[in-house]
């Protein structure tokens, strides 16, 4: 598969230079506002826009993930730490499937 | 000013990264074996990447045979924040940092990785940063091992409870401060708004690759709320 090898050294690349070019050329601190804000707000969308909807398809049933989701989205409003939120989802989706397949 | 360099206590601070990512990679595993990955071609994409959101967009879009320009321009995207991690982690390095430090450290800097760097009153040294590092790579490479190796073995419902769990990480990053700052809310909400457009509106979901789709959501959120709420201008704070 020497297709997944250029596949892997775009995606590394990439990867490496979006972490690397700052931390090696920037010294100085940045100034505008538009940009700092623009940066703030990107993890968020990001990740936000992966989580919905694709969260709804990643477990074997709709039901099981839309569980999954809600028990999330309670314990990290509770600020729970990553391990558990992402612990307790997944608990959650297992125990539904496993009272969808008794029924 | 103070220089925090010893190299056991960057271990000590990795170690409790490295756990939560034994996990979260875990997930990662079974999630590209089962999009037709081998065991060492999951194990490669962890070790040369480090990113759990990057990874999670870039899985489907190979799968798939998306061209590398969608598959650079997503993973550009998308890993856009660690270049700010990177600037402002650049303002917490030491003298100790040479030049060399700085291309071998910022290959590691993760979220995580970054959050704990910058909690530390001072300068962070070189051998503290080589000891944070290595616990968090250690673990999301053994972990997409592991995941990548189980995910034949395990039982279904195991492995598709395991599916949510890169989910449930994500949601417990957003959550926390879109519930403090209703302009992050806002942010979330557009978001998700314009990624069920994306998706659910036939003619966007069968024209546009879904790399793309994440790139073009996210862009128009992030240029929107910046420019709606842009942030407070904090003379002095040192972030």
């Amino acid at each position: 598969m020497n297709n997944f090898f250029i596949y892997l050294l775009t995606m590394a690349g990439v990867t490496y230079l979006v972490r690397m070019i700052p931390l090696v050329l920037v010294k100085k601190k940045i100034t505008n506002r538009y940009i700092i804000s623009f940066l703030h707000y990107i993890p968020y969308a990001v990740l936000t826009v992966m989580t919905v909807p694709g969260i709804f398809y990643s477990t074997s049933y709709s039901v099981s993930a839309i569980v999954g989701f809600v028990v999330a989205v309670l314990f990290a409003f509770m600020e729970k730490t990553l391990v558990i939120v992402a612990a307790m989802s997944c608990f959650a989706v297992f125990a539904c499937e496993m009272a969808l397949n008794l029924l | 000013m103070k220089e925090i360099n010893s190299f056991k206590k960057g271990i000590t601070s990795g170690i409790p990264i490295c756990l939560g990512y034994l996990s979260v990679s875990f997930a990662f595993g079974i999630f590209a074996v089962k999009s037709g990955f081998s065991v060492l071609e999951a194990v490669l994409i962890s070790l040369t990447n480090v990113t759990s959101a990057g990874q999670l967009a870039g899985v489907p879009i190979i799968a798939s045979g998306g061209s590398l320009v969608e598959l650079a321009v997503a993973q550009l995207v998308i890993n856009s924040r660690y270049s700010l991690m990177s600037i402002s982690l650049s303002q917490k390095l030491g003298k100790s940092i040479s030049m060399l430090d700085r291309f071998l450290i910022s290959f590691a800097n993760t979220d995580e990785v970054f959050a704990v760097a910058v909690s530390n009153i001072g300068n962070v040294g070189k051998r503290y940063m080589y000891g944070l590092i290595i616990p968090p790579i250690a673990g999301w490479t053994l972990g997409t091992l592991l995941g990548a190796l189980a995910g034949d073995i395990l039982p279904a419902v195991v492995s598709s409870a395991l599916g949510i769990a890169i989910y449930g990480m994500f949601i417990a990053i957003v959550v926390p401060p879109a519930k403090k700052e209703r302009s992050t809310a806002l942010c979330v909400l557009l978001a998700i708004v314009l990624s069920c457009i994306f998706y659910y509106v036939p003619l966007l979901k069968n024209n546009i690759p879904s790399g793309f789709t994440i790139i073009i959501c996210s862009v128009i959120s992030s240029a929107v709320m910046a420019a709606v709420a842009p942030l407070p201008i904090e003379e002095g704070k040192d972030e």
